[in-house]
């Protein structure tokens, strides 16, 4: 724990002289936020927390890119090996990838979200305690996400390739970009199996709809769950060396991080309220909407159709493994 | 009797194809300076990190402190402190965050101050590691060995790719160490370095250990070699001055001839009549006692570098 700790202060240190890294958790993120809440809304007050959810969930998922990177590069050249020599073993090292990310993340979200309610005149401030658990659980969930990626990869070129693929899956197939209901038919099928769709719904929940962890206790169980494999098994294939080489199993491991969403995803096909309840938030924020607002917006939601009990169509045997 | 702080018998390990170590043994006392003197690609580096517990050996006995290495998980790392071969930290680290982060992870540990003190670090204790010249990264290295009071001190090339005033100031801070009797094993391929500083050395060659004891003892084997040199008048081939009485081996390089003779009195007879013969002359001639680059000279016909 104690060197958890330490590492964490060393590692934050690191990444905040870092250029790339700030620009990248701090500047971007805020782009997202003018760009959504300034230009999107067209100063319609009532649209600001549905993108608030988006922009916020965006900055979590950032964490997937965080310090998997760092720990691939200190890898790569020797600099872990030097840490091997001296009692520290690789939990401490892992633990300390999320604890940095979440301290790095923190603030911004605190940023956009002051931003939001004093810049942005968000009326109130949606269920906080709720919004508090699931900003923690999504970027500690994010961020272990970023270490399978890490233990599966050799190379810092191949961790940015594999982090590019997955990255472009959780913006554009689970209505963290655009809202779910607008998203055609399939592809909100295969959003029900992605962590970043539970994220960014929970957020509109408690943003929007106001309800407490407990009314979305599926989605943050699964992102919970879905943390502790990642971190497991992250911890199991951790290496040291530069010239060690994943085993031939460990794909299969790294996959398994994904096991508590596609049952989710099972779940949510058969039984599930996600795509409803996401249809009502998005419809209750275009519906306050002023009417040139929802004129615009309007135009897309095809999907007042009920959510499909199909199993996910062919496309989703593509998900990320 | 004492019991050995690091015991190896019959050491083994292979990378594919290669056999780095064919049975390695030795045994370093406590309070030793312990030396693996031996060419690239000896197997000295194989053999220091197997100790360190940062490889796993293919078969034979290893013992540090008492512990074996690749079991004894952090118990082990608290005693051991180590120089790798290359070291290399993140770029933006400064100084003395390295040394204290270091300093942290052990239950014993040192005041960092004295040690940026005493390895002349202090007026760099805030600069970025990318900012610090070649000699100060490894005396960050050695003074990040340090940290936790080692009771073995592992040191893979501590000099390697230094120039020689840096060679200098870190032979000096290694005898310092020695004159606390710290335990230290050093793995080096320059002779003087082992000469200097070891007080026991073992010369590997090919994964093997092919001498072993102290420097003096080991040239003492090689007494019946002396090293002669030479310098001519007139360039010769190698071959005939090989062919000379009582010469081992002979090679030239930049007008330099080095020979080694079992018998050094009958040597010089048969050189003067050579070079007599063909008209040449000596512009040189110098008869030195054997180095360890002699021993190892003699044991497998090269030489250690080249
Ligand atoms: N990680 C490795 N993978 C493959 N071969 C290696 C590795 N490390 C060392 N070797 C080989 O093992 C032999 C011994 O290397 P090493 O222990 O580094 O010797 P030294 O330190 O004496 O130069 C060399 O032939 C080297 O090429
Ligand atoms: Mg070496």
């Amino acid at each position: 724990m104690r060197h958890s700790w330490t590492l964490t202060k060393v590692r934050m240190r690191l990444a905040l002289r870092n250029r790339a890294f700030l620009f990248f958790s701090l500047v971007f993120p805020l782009v997202f936020l003018f760009l959504f809440l300034g230009l999107f809304t067209r100063g319609n007050v009532s649209a600001v927390p549905y993108m608030l959810a988006s922009v916020l969930a965006l900055t979590i998922m950032g964490s997937f890119w965080g310090l998997s990177m760092q720990l691939v590069t200190f890898r790569e050249q020797g600099i872990l090996r030097r840490f091997r020599i001296a009692p520290v073993g690789a939990g401490a090292m892992l633990a300390s990838s999320i604890a940095s990310n979440y301290l790095l993340t923190l603030p911004t979200v605190f940023i956009e979200f002051t931003l939001a309610r004093h810049l942005f005149h968000m009326r109130e401030w949606g269920n906080l305690w709720g919004v508090f658990i699931l900003v923690t659980l999504g970027i500690i969930t994010f961020a272990s996400l970023g270490l399978i990626v890490a233990s599966v990869t050799n190379t810092a070129q191949e961790t940015q390739v594999i982090n590019q693929l997955l990255w472009s899956a959780f913006l554009f197939l689970s209505g963290a970009t655009l809202p779910l209901p607008m998203l055609p038919g399939w592809i909100q099928s295969f959003a029900l199996f992605m962590p970043a769709t539970y994220l960014v719904v929970g957020l509109e929940r408690v943003l929007i709809a106001h309800v407490g962890a407990y009314a979305i206790r599926a989605e943050l169980l699964s992102l919970a769950v879905c943390a502790a494999i990642a971190f497991a098994v992250s911890q199991q294939l951790f290496r040291w060396e530069p010239e060690s080489k994943v085993p031939r199993s460990a794909k299969l491991w790294a996959a398994s991080a994904i096991i508590p969403f596609v049952l989710l995803g099972i779940w949510e096909t058969s039984y599930g309220h996600v795509r409803s309840t996401a249809t009502t938030d998005f419809m209750s924020t275009v519906q306050q909407a002023a009417p040139r607002t929802r004129g615009r917006l309007r135009m897309m939601p095809e999907s007042d159709a009920p959510p499909s009990t199909a199993p996910p169509d062919a496309d989703s045997s593509d998900a990320p493994k | 009797m004492t019991v050995p702080i690091i015991d190896v018998h019959n050491l083994t390990k292979s990378y594919g194809a290669v056999q780095a170590l064919r049975g390695v043994s030795f045994s370093v006392d406590e309070g030793e300076v312990f030396g693996l003197l031996g060419p690239n690609g000896a197997g000295k580096t194989s053999t220091v990190e197997i100790l360190e517990g940062l490889r796993p050996p293919d078969g034979g006995l290893v013992s540090v402190c008492g512990l074996d290495p690749q079991t004894s998980g952090n118990a082990f790392k608290q005693e051991i402190g180590a120089v790798l071969q290359s070291t290399a930290l993140p770029d933006k680290i400064r100084v003395n965050e390295a040394l204290t982060m270091f300093a942290s992870f052990y239950t014993r540990h040192r005041e960092t101050d004295g040690l940026l003190k005493r390895f002349g670090l202090e007026e760099k204790r805030n600069a970025f590691y990318s900012q610090l010249s070649g000699g100060q990264k490894q005396r960050l290295a050695l003074a990040m060995s340090l940290v936790n009071e080692p009771r073995v001190l592992f040191l893979d090339e501590p000099t390697a790719g230094l120039d020689p005033q840096v060679r200098r100031e870190i032979y000096d801070i290694i005898e310092e160490l020695k004159h606390e009797k710290k335990t230290i094993l050093l793995t080096t391929h320059y002779i003087e370095e082992a000469e200097r500083l070891c007080d026991r050395v073992a010369i590997v060659d090919q994964g093997r250990v092919i001498a072993y004891g102290t420097p003096r003892d080991l040239k003492q084997r090689a007494a019946g070699t002396s090293r002669i040199e030479l310098r001519l008048a007139r360039p010769e081939p190698e071959e005939a001055l090989r062919g000379l009485e009582g010469v081992a081996d002979c090679r030239a390089t930049d007008g330099l001839y080095l020979m080694h003779s079992t018998r050094v009195p009958q040597t010089i007879v048969s050189l003067v009549k050579y070079l007599e013969a063909q008209g040449n002359e000596l512009a040189g001639l110098e008869i030195a006692a054997p180095s360890l680059e002699d021993v190892f000279l003699e044991l497998t016909g090269r030489r250690l570098r080249d």
